[in-house]
């Protein structure tokens, strides 16, 4: 029976993919052809979707861009024997932004069924877990160190030092907590992760459990990502059928409890404290440093909390060794970074890549260059605190230490591209404008420092006192930086100052 | 989005199923939302008693998390992405737009109780704005046109 594979994720059916679906099982139906329609996760090649794929002896071929009124020529042309239609465009493995990639945690979105739990098994899934079963708490530690492997949250901490804190500190009951806030603009890929190959996580989420004596986990998920949380919930209720999780997971003895708990639509409930605190049922306030959560994270218990994708790495490293890891890469940044191509941008998605590529190559090579056709103005990377860089600074390479060489950050990965139509005074008000609405409120430079900056920036784009109030905005951005407790606070300043100093035109310089 | 009288009888329910979570607040709430639209003033005794926690503490968190709502919703919701990756490709226009179709405002909604515009801080559609969601589901690249064609189809104008 021939398959048709049509994606469920969250872009491809922001797309119509829900609808394309339908609309092939109906064709197919009329025809009286037997099909069967696998809705498998995203490829991440997002320009494309809705992207069909069916079987060929050569490999799956992809349809680009289909949508129901489509449908009835698509099988016209022999559809899905045949890939003669024009909205073929060939095996799905020969195109370049597919091939040239380093897929490590995406090797496997989009050609499984994220909900089968034997397709994940079939490539290579849980060989991971299989393995450090066989091994020490302490080996499993040693493994994840040697990998190299930093967060992928933002702030690059070494995955192996901070298990091996909760590996080291005694108590009753320890937790793991995957950080699945990702409240950047610009990013997806902890998103296509859980959506198209959510095993990953739990896979690598109970090897963490292993590792520090953990018997407790929760994923802390946006409430923005409705079909994430569906895919999640079937995906544990699998595992635990399965024997993945639960009392004794596959019969080692061994206990790992997992479940998915809703955010609430708080930005700052990303920043790890306030995210145990939310977790907890309280307001999400960020506390103070120390206590460090794995001494003393959720309700006071030594904690591990990291990122969907620095917690779906450990699988990779435990399936493959911490050597075949850390051999991708470049410097102290090991491994592979997905990358989230976004804003205006031509070719936009997930490209994941060993670290050290260059922004421009990402950008042009990949991306196509501003889905406008116009000149690339700015790009901000890592985020709504992340810089604001030129054109002219395209060519650093992906690599957490040169960004922060140049007061940027790469933070979890999002590159948002803007044209040469963008007013970068609109931007930098954006940065403090988002600050006032996500602050959470315990520092005064964060929650009033943001709303004078609004206003500064305000009179200085209606040019009152424009010198004047442009060094008002430099003392703003640097009493919020030093006289904040937390990144929110202390990063807005770099998205306004970086528009002033790249763009001073657009501030009447 | 439908909106429902609170009833006694389902508040005990929800609390009697999730009260026992560690943590129980959020996965309460979130469950109130999900029941009744929003989540009234009159279930807050029962929700801070249930969890022994003071009215304070739980007026507190519902306030502070942007998707708890205290007042009940247009019979539709219309969630605009006002994020950056949507910036830069006519978020901002989109809204404009909505704004004037709607005669309402972001945060509001329309006078004939038909459809609540909420703002959104991205949706993880990033690659394909501008997004929004109407009601549960996420729609990419939105133009005023496709925006129109939305609406009529949920009836709303
Ligand atoms: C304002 C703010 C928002 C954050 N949002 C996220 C987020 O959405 N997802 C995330 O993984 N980390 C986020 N972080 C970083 C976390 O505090 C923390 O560093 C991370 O969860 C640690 O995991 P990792 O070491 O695996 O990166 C945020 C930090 C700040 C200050
Ligand atoms: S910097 Fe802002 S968000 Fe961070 S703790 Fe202070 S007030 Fe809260
Ligand atoms: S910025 Fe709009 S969906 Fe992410």
């Amino acid at each position: 029976m021939a398959r048709v594979y049509v994606p469920k994720d969250t872009t491809a059916c922001a797309l119509g993919a829900d609808a394309v679906a339908a609309a092939i099982e109906a064709e197919a139906k009329a025809r009286d052809l037997d099909i069967t329609v696998v809705r498998n996760g995203s490829r991440g090649m997002f320009w494309m979707e809705p992207f069909v794929e069916i079987d060929s002896e050569r490999g799956r071929l992809g349809f680009s861009s289909v949508s129901t009124s489509d449908v009835q020529a698509l099988f016209d042309t022999g559809f899905p024997n045949t890939g003669d239609s024009p909205l073929c465009v060939g095996l799905v493995e020969d195109i370049p932004y597919f091939r040239d990639q380093q897929r490590v945690n995406f090797a496997r979105a989009g050609i499984i069924d994220p909900l089968d739990i034997e397709d994940y098994q079939s490539l290579g899934g849980y060989r991971g877990l299989t393995r450090a079963l066989s091994l020490s708490s302490q080996e499993i530690v040693d493994e994840i160190k040697a990998s190299g492997l930093r967060g992928r949250g933002g702030a690059a901490f070494p995955a192996g030092i901070k298990w091996q804190t909760v590996l080291d500190t005694p108590a009753e009951q320890k937790y793991i907590v995957c950080n699945a806030d990702e409240g950047d603009s610009g990013t997806f890929a902890d998103r296509l992760l859980m959506e198209a190959d959510p095993f990953q996580l739990i896979e690598g989420m109970t090897i963490a459990g292993l590792a520090v004596g953990a018997s407790q986990g929760y994923i802390y998920l946006r409430s923005e990502y409705p079909m994430a949380h569906q895919v999640l919930k079937t995906a544990l209720a699998s595992a635990y059928r399965h024997g993945y999780l639960g009392g004794d997971i596959r019969g080692s003895g061994q206990c790992f409890e997992l479940e998915v708990r809703l955010g609430a639509g708080a930005y700052i409930c990303g920043e790890e404290t306030s995210l145990l605190d939310s977790l907890e049922g309280k307001r999400g306030l960020v506390r103070a440093k120390p206590p460090l959560p794995a001494i003393q994270g959720l309700f006071g218990q030594p904690t591990v909390i990291n990122n969907v994708l620095t917690l779906a790495s450990a699988s990779s490293v435990l399936a493959g060794g911490a050597e075949a890891y850390e051999a991708l890469g470049t410097g102290r940044s090991r491994g592979t970074l997905p990358m989230q191509l976004a804003g205006n941008i031509k070719r936009g998605g997930i490209v994941e890549l060993a670290f050290g590529t260059t922004l421009r190559q990402l950008i042009e090579t990949y991306g196509g260059g501003t889905a406008s056709g116009r000149p690339v103005k700015a790009v901000q990377v890592g985020g709504p605190l992340g810089a604001y860089l030129s054109s002219a600074q395209l060519d650093i390479p992906l690599d957490y230490e040169a960004f922060a060489a140049i007061r940027a950050m790469l933070g979890h990965g999002g590159v948002v591209v803007f044209d040469d139509t963008v007013d970068m005074s609109q931007q930098a008000r954006f940065a403090m404008e988002f600050c006032v609405v996500e602050s959470c409120g315990k520092c005064t430079p964060c929650r009033i420092g943001s709303t004078r900056g609004v206003e500064v920036i305000d009179k200085i784009r209606a040019n009152k006192e424009r010198e004047e109030n442009l060094i008002l905005l430099a003392d703003l951005c640097d009493t919020m930086e030093h006289g904040s407790l937390c990144a929110m606070g202390g990063l807005t300043p770099f998205p306004v100052r970086s528009a002033i100093e790249q763009f001073p035109e657009d501030f009447g310089g | 989005m439908t909106v429902v009288n609170p009833d006694d009888r389902n508040i005990a329910a929800i609390l009697e199923r999730l009260q026992h979570l560690p943590g129980a607040l959020l996965p309460v709430l979130h469950e109130v939302q999900h029941e009744f639209g929003y989540i009234p003033d009159k279930v807050v005794p029962d929700i801070a008693r249930a969890l022994n926690l003071s009215r304070a503490e739980v007026h507190g968190v519902i306030s502070f998390y942007h998707h708890f709502r205290s007042t009940p919703p247009g019979k539709h919701l219309v969630q605009v992405c006002r994020a950056e990756a949507c910036q830069a490709v006519g978020a901002r226009e989109l809204e404009a737009h909505i704004q004037k179709t709607l005669s309402v405002e972001t945060g509001a909604t329309t006078a004939d109780g038909q459809i609540t515009v909420e703002p959104v801080y991205c949706l993880g559609n990033c690659a394909c704005g501008p997004s929004l969601q109407v009601d549960e589901s996420v729609h990419g690249r939105v133009t005023p046109e496709k925006f129109n064609a939305l609406i009529s189809d949920i009836g709303a104008k």
